[in-house]
């Protein structure tokens, strides 16, 4: 459980958190998402106490994170810079944080075999591709056995087959009931692991909902309908909750509010000639797009901004 | 794991919440946080490079010193060894501490400065989120590994050194009065500096800026006191940490240079000024 309240981080002049409110529950896979430089890792590391808030509070699983008397078995967290010192080998970065906590070395193991390191566990970190080193950095938050589990941006690096452990993991700390935190630019990653998503920019809270009211928010799922008499079709399918829209002169006519199945009984029962018939849902990444699209740091076209800061 | 699930479904079925996993309860105490970094500090091949280059440095440094004594930078000698010549067995043979005061202090910039460079303090503090623990825990770890090693290396250059100028006037004992306090008070010197290396790379948070102001603070200071008026000079530099830190371990003492035991003290609170920056920036800065 992260409790967020009125969380602000100013650098100087930039505000990189503003005023975030929201509740990370146990049990789900909540979803951090966001364009790049929204502030999605400044919260994070502000949950886990690396940075100070300016004002307003972070509490995990009641307390502030500093305050527990065994922080790793509160909050495993996975930050998205390198955390590891790369003269060490894997198994001797676990070992010096799980003597900290009193950590046996079975855990260690147990963690290694987990995240699939075997093989690499004496080499030194330095060493590792961005891949291994991530599936390390995962084994490091999973050390303490901790009841929320908080990961930036995961799958950064990782093959397809990483990808995919990934999610599986994700989904089954969940089900052990577990707070699962993840950040993500990607709103197509996010929808196959995701049940509950926050979504800032330009550290602002856009949303706070599930992938479902999402969906429905943004238009939900609208049908194309095409006949040679639109004026008169519109006029039947007209009604509470319906919206319908099409240019003048065109046999095309997009309807939300009815399903496709609807639409095309109406006009059988009218006697219009249907063309065309199609339901089209409104992707993740449409959604995502239009509701962040003003909080994008950097757009590719043309203007530069010139207040932007490096992430 | 197994055996808790068994004894958990003896009861009514456990709520899913997470807090009712049943697992061993860890906890970070002092003692742990320094057992985290003594291992931390033997895992890096780095610390066993420099320590053994500090210990080289010490005893051959000294033996060579005291071999030239023999070899005609004596009193009797007009050699280009004058530096030399005022010397005694114990003098010759603790020549290296200034060339193992920047192994040991070195490596102690790395010890802190080497984590931010890396990202290691992130897991370090992630941790530790007290932080405190984690500044005292690598000063006593490596402060006294470096006075270990320090003393233990005077211990070896001494003798040595000392059978190499038998029979000259640098000759001493170890029985006599001032030896042991100086051999012992080497070995502290550099577990000192250690810690004040070690304070220096935390407040610096950068391995250049805490080596450049380490030697700086050892090795340009001292001279540019040259600089102040004549009547200053004594009362200043005697206070400065290797001027401080040289009263400890050498055998005479004059109106320019402290006792050994004022020495200490003074070279005690430059280090305490040291690790009260650290803390303060440990515990202010984002990490």
């Amino acid at each position: 459980m992260i409790e967020v309240q009125q969380l602000t981080k100013r650098y100087g002049e930039k505000t990189a958190v503003d005023r975030l409110d929201f509740v990370v529950r146990p049990g789900t896979v909540t979803g951090f998402l966001g364009p790049n430089g929204a502030g999605k890792s400044t919260t994070m590391r502000m949950i886990v106490g690396l940075d100070a808030p300016t004002s307003g509070s972070v509490k995990v699983n009641g307390k502030r994170y500093a305050q527990h008397s065994a922080p790793l078995q509160e909050i495993g967290a996975l930050l998205e810079a390198r955390s590891i010192h790369p003269g060490r080998s894997a198994f001797d970065h676990l070992m010096v944080q799980a003597h900290t906590h009193g950590i046996p070395r079975r855990r260690v193991e147990e963690v290694i075999e987990l995240t699939g390191l075997q093989a690499v566990a004496r080499k030194r970190a330095g060493a590792f591709s961005l891949g291994m080193g991530q599936r390390l950095g995962i084994a490091a938050a999973l050390l303490g056995d901790p009841a929320t589990v908080m990961l930036d941006e995961p799958v950064n690096g990782l093959d397809p087959d990483g990808v995919l452990w990934i999610r599986n993991l994700l989904t089954g700390l969940a089900e052990e009931g577990r707070t699962v935190f993840v950040s993500s630019h990607l709103m197509s990653e996010m929808a196959l692991v995701a049940d509950h998503l926050i979504i800032v920019g330009r550290g602002r809270l856009l949303a706070d909902t599930t992938v479902r009211e999402l969906v429905r928010m943004h238009g939900g799922d609208a049908v194309t309908v095409a006949s040679d008499q639109p004026a008169r079709l519109r006029e039947i399918l007209s009604g509470p909750g319906v919206e319908i829209s099409g240019e003048v002169g065109s046999e095309h006519l997009h309807v939300t509010g009815l399903s496709a199945r609807a639409i095309g009984l109406k006009a059988a029962e009218h006697g219009i000639a249907l063309f065309e018939l199609s339901s089209r849902t409104v992707s993740l990444e449409q959604a995502f797009m239009e509701l962040t699209h003003d909080a994008v740091e950097y757009h590719g076209a043309g203007t530069v901004d010139t207040s932007g800061r490096a992430a | 794991m197994t055996t808790m699930t068994e004894t958990h479904s003896a009861t009514p079925a456990p709520p899913p919440a997470a807090a009712q996993r049943s697992g061993p309860r860890y906890k970070v105490t002092g003692l742990r946080v320094l057992r985290s970094e003594w291992s931390k500090l033997w895992t890096l091949r780095s610390t066993w490079i420099t320590l053994g280059l500090g210990l080289v440095f010490l005893i051959a440094f000294g033996v060579i010193a005291a071999w030239q004594y023999e070899s005609g930078g004596g009193p009797d000698g007009s050699g280009p060894n004058g530096d030399l010549s005022n010397g005694t067995a114990l003098s010759l043979s603790l020549f290296g501490i200034s060339l193992a005061q920047m192994a040991f202090g070195v490596l102690g910039v790395l010890v802190t400065a080497g984590e931010y460079s890396t990202g290691m303090i992130r897991s370090t503090l992630a941790a530790v989120p007290r932080r405190l623990p984690v500044l005292w825990s690598k000063s006593a770890v490596f402060g006294l590994v470096a006075f270990a090693l320090g003393a233990i290396g005077a211990f070896i250059a001494f003798p040595i050194a000392n059978e190499l100028v038998s029979g000259t006037a640098a000759e001493l004992s170890l029985s006599d009065s001032g030896v042991v306090r100086g051999l012992l008070g080497a070995g502290l010197y550099l577990g000192l500096i250690a810690v004040i290396g070690t304070a220096l790379g935390a407040l610096f948070r950068s391995v250049a800026g805490g080596i450049a102001v380490l030697v700086g603070t050892l090795m340009l200071v001292p001279g540019l006191t040259s600089l102040l008026p004549n009547s200053w000079q004594d009362d200043v530099s005697k206070y400065l940490p290797s001027n401080a830190g040289e009263s400890m371990y050498s055998l005479t003492h004059d109106a320019a240079s402290l006792s050994p035991t004022a020495g200490l003290l003074v070279l005690l609170g430059w280090t305490a000024l040291a690790l009260a920056g650290a803390a303060y920036r440990l515990v202010r800065k984002d990490a």
